[in-house]
C-alpha cells in the first residue's frame, strides 16, 4: 500500500522508536506518581521501612564482627609450666609437643626473658627486683591447627596439655570469641530470615499498588489495546512505576539506615571510649548502599511484573 | 479489503449472533451496515477488529485470514484499522491532543511528526482550536469528532464505526457521515454500522443489512456482480 509506505518513512527506525518509547514511558510513569504524591510517598515509605530494618541490622552485625575480627585467626594456647620446671625440662616438653598433629607452632618464653620484658614494659622494675626470686614460670605458646568445623579438636588438645605433669595450666583465651562468633552467625541467619520475609512483604506491597493502578486505568488499557498497543507497550508503564517505587524505596531506606546509625553513633563512641577503644560505628558503605538500591529496584520490578502478569491479561476490550 | 465467507459467531451459552454471513467489501469502498439492535452489527465489527473470533467460516482482512491469526499479531493488524465508537472511548485524564496522539505514540512516531499529524487530523474534523482542551469540556458531537481524529491520525487503510451518530441530532449526524465520505474519497475503506436508515438513504452508499444474525440485504454483491 502506497499510504503505508509513506507512514513508514515518518516513523523512527524500530530501534530508535523502541528507545524513545522506553524513555517516554520512564518519564511519564514518574510524572503519574508525582501527580499523586501522598499515595506514592506512602508506598515508598512502606518499602523503605521494610528494607531499612534488615539493612540496619546488617550494619550492626557487621560492626560487631569488626570488633572481634582481630582475634579470629590468632587462637593461641598459653601453657604455664610448673614453677620448679627447669629450662631444660621445658625444652624437652616442647620437643615432645611439637610432634602432636594438632600443634601448628610452638615457642617458649623463658622466665628470665619474660621477667626482663615485664620490667621494661610494666614500670614495676624496682618492685620486682625487691622480690628477689623470679615469680614468673616458663610459658609455652602453642598455635593450634584451627579447624572451624571441629572445635572439639582444640578442646582435646587442651585436655592433653593439662595432663602433662610439667604443666600447671594450659588455657585457650579465645573461647569467648568463639562463642561470640557462634552468636553472630545465629544473628546473621536471623537477619536473612527477617530480610527474606520483609522482601516478600515489599513484593506484595508493590504488587498490590500496581494491581490497583491497573484497575484504575482499565479504560486506558482497553482503548490502547483497541488501537493496536502491544502487550509490551501496555505493560511498560506499570513495570516502570514498580521500578520507580523500588528506586525511591531503596534511596529512602538508605537514608533511614544512615540516620539511625547516626543517632547511635554518639553513644557507641562514648561506650568505646570507656573501654579505651577508638571503635567507631560504620554505616552502610557506598557499595552496600548501591546494593540496597539495586535489591529494592529488583523487588519493585519483580512485584509489578507479577501484578502485571496476573491482572493485565484479564482486561480485554469488549 | 474485507471478505466474509460463511462466517458464524456463537457466544458461549449458545446464542448465535451471526449465521453464515458472506459478503465482500472491496478496497476503497464505503458501505453501511444496518439492522435492528441485536441483529449482529456490533458482533460483525468486533470480528473485523479481532475483539471476537469467528466460530466458523473464514474472515479475510487485507489478505490476512483473521480466523487463524495469532494473538501476538493482533496489535499490528489493529494498527491498520481506525475504530470509532458510539461512546467515544476517550481518555478523560488527558488533553484532546494527547488522546489523538495515542496511536502515533504506540506506533513509535517521532515527537515532531506527532505534533504535525495530530494537528492535521484535528484540522480535518474542525477541532484545531481545541487541542489543549480536556475532552470532558467538549460537547457530544465534538467528543465524537475527537474520536474520529484519533481513528484517522495514523492514516489507517480501514475505518470502522459503530453507531457513530447514535447520540447526535440529525444535523450533526449528517456532518459526521459527510466526514466519513470525505475520508472515503481519499481512498480509505469505510464500514459504518448505523440504524439511521433515513440518513443512510440520503448518503447513497451501498448497504448491508443484518436480521437476527442473517444477511438480509446486500448491495455490495450487486455492485460486484454488476
Amino acid at each position: 500500500m502506497a499510504k503505508a509506505d509513506s507512514n513508514q518513512l515518518a516513523k523512527s527506525s524500530p530501534f530508535k522508536a523502541w528507545g524513545i518509547n522506553h524513555l517516554r514511558t520512564l518519564i511519564a510513569s514518574l510524572g503519574v506518581m508525582t501527580r499523586q504524591p501522598a499515595s506514592s510517598f506512602m508506598t515508598i515509605a512502606v518499602i523503605a521501612i521494610a528494607l531499612a530494618l534488615p539493612a540496619g541490622m546488617f550494619v550492626l552485625l557487621n560492626n560487631a564482627s569488626n570488633v572481634s575480627v582481630g582475634w579470629d585467626n590468632s587462637a593461641q594456647i598459653s601453657v604455664f609450666l610448673k614453677h620448679d620446671v627447669t629450662e631444660n625440662q621445658a625444652n624437652k616438653l616442647m620437643d615432645k609437643l611439637r610432634l602432636y598433629e594438632d600443634v601448628n607452632k610452638i615457642s617458649m618464653i623463658n622466665k628470665q626473658q619474660a621477667l626482663k620484658e615485664f620490667k621494661k614494659i610494666s614500670g614495676f622494675g624496682n618492685a620486682i627486683e625487691s622480690l628477689g626470686d623470679n615469680p614468673l614460670p616458663h610459658v609455652l605458646t602453642i598455635q593450634p591447627v584451627v579447624d572451624a568445623k571441629r572445635p572439639d579438636k582444640i578442646r582435646h588438645l587442651l585436655k592433653q596439655l593439662n595432663k602433662q605433669k610439667q604443666v600447671e595450666l594450659a588455657q585457650l583465651d579465645l573461647q569467648w570469641v568463639k562463642r561470640l562468633f557462634a552468636m553472630l552467625e545465629i544473628a546473621q541467619r536471623a537477619i536473612w530470615v527477617i530480610a527474606s520475609l520483609l522482601g516478600i512483604a515489599v513484593l506484595l506491597v508493590v504488587g498490590n499498588t500496581i494491581r490497583l493502578d491497573i484497575q484504575n486505568r482499565r479504560e486506558e488499557i482497553e482503548v490502547t489495546k483497541l488501537i493496536g498497543g502491544t502487550d509490551a507497550f501496555i505493560r511498560r508503564p506499570f513495570l516502570y512505576t514498580g521500578l520507580w517505587y523500588g528506586i525511591g524505596g531503596g534511596l529512602f531506606a538508605w537514608l533511614l539506615t544512615s540516620l539511625s546509625i547516626g543517632l547511635l553513633d554518639n553513644s557507641v563512641e562514648h561506650l568505646a571510649s570507656l573501654y579505651n577503644s577508638g571503635f567507631q560505628l560504620k554505616g552502610l558503605s557506598f557499595t552496600e548502599g548501591l546494593n540496597l538500591i539495586a535489591f529494592s529496584c529488583f523487588l519493585g520490578l519483580f512485584g509489578s511484573w507479577i501484578a502485571v502478569g496476573r491482572h493485565l491479561s484479564e482486561i480485554e476490550p469488549s | 479489503m474485507i471478505r466474509f465467507d460463511n462466517v458464524s459467531k456463537r457466544y458461549p451459552g449458545g446464542h448465535e449472533a451471526l449465521s453464515n454471513v458472506s459478503f465482500h467489501l472491496p478496497r476503497g469502498e464505503m458501505a453501511y451496515l444496518t439492522g435492528h439492535s441485536g441483529a449482529g452489527k456490533s458482533t460483525l465489527l468486533k470480528l473485523i477488529a479481532l475483539i471476537e473470533r469467528p466460530s466458523r467460516g473464514n474472515l479475510v482482512l487485507d489478505g490476512v485470514n483473521l480466523s487463524s491469526v495469532s494473538n501476538r499479531k493482533i496489535p499490528y493488524i489493529r494498527r491498520n484499522i481506525g475504530i470509532i465508537f458510539q461512546n467515544h472511548h476517550l481518555l478523560y485524564d488527558r488533553t484532546v491532543f494527547d488522546n489523538v496522539a495515542l496511536p502515533l505514540i504506540i506506533a513509535g512516531y517521532q515527537h515532531k511528526e506527532i505534533g504535525k499529524r495530530v494537528r492535521a487530523s484535528l484540522d480535518q474534523v474542525g477541532l484545531l482550536n481545541k487541542e489543549k482542551s480536556a475532552p470532558i469540556t467538549l460537547s457530544g458531537g465534538e467528543q465524537q469528532r475527537v474520536g474520529i481524529a484519533r481513528a484517522i491520525v495514523h492514516k489507517p487503510g480501514l475505518l470502522l464505526a459503530d453507531e457513530p451518530t447514535g447520540n447526535l441530532d440529525p444535523e450533526l449526524s449528517k456532518e459526521i457521515m459527510q466526514l466519513f465520505a470525505r475520508f472515503n474519497d481519499v481512498g480509505v475503506t469505510v464500514l459504518i454500522a448505523s440504524h439511521d436508515l433515513k440518513l443512510i438513504k440520503e448518503m447513497g452508499s451501498p448497504v448491508v443489512s443484518l436480521n437476527k444474525g442473517l444477511l438480509s440485504h446486500n448491495d455490495l454483491d450487486l455492485t460486484n456482480h454488476g
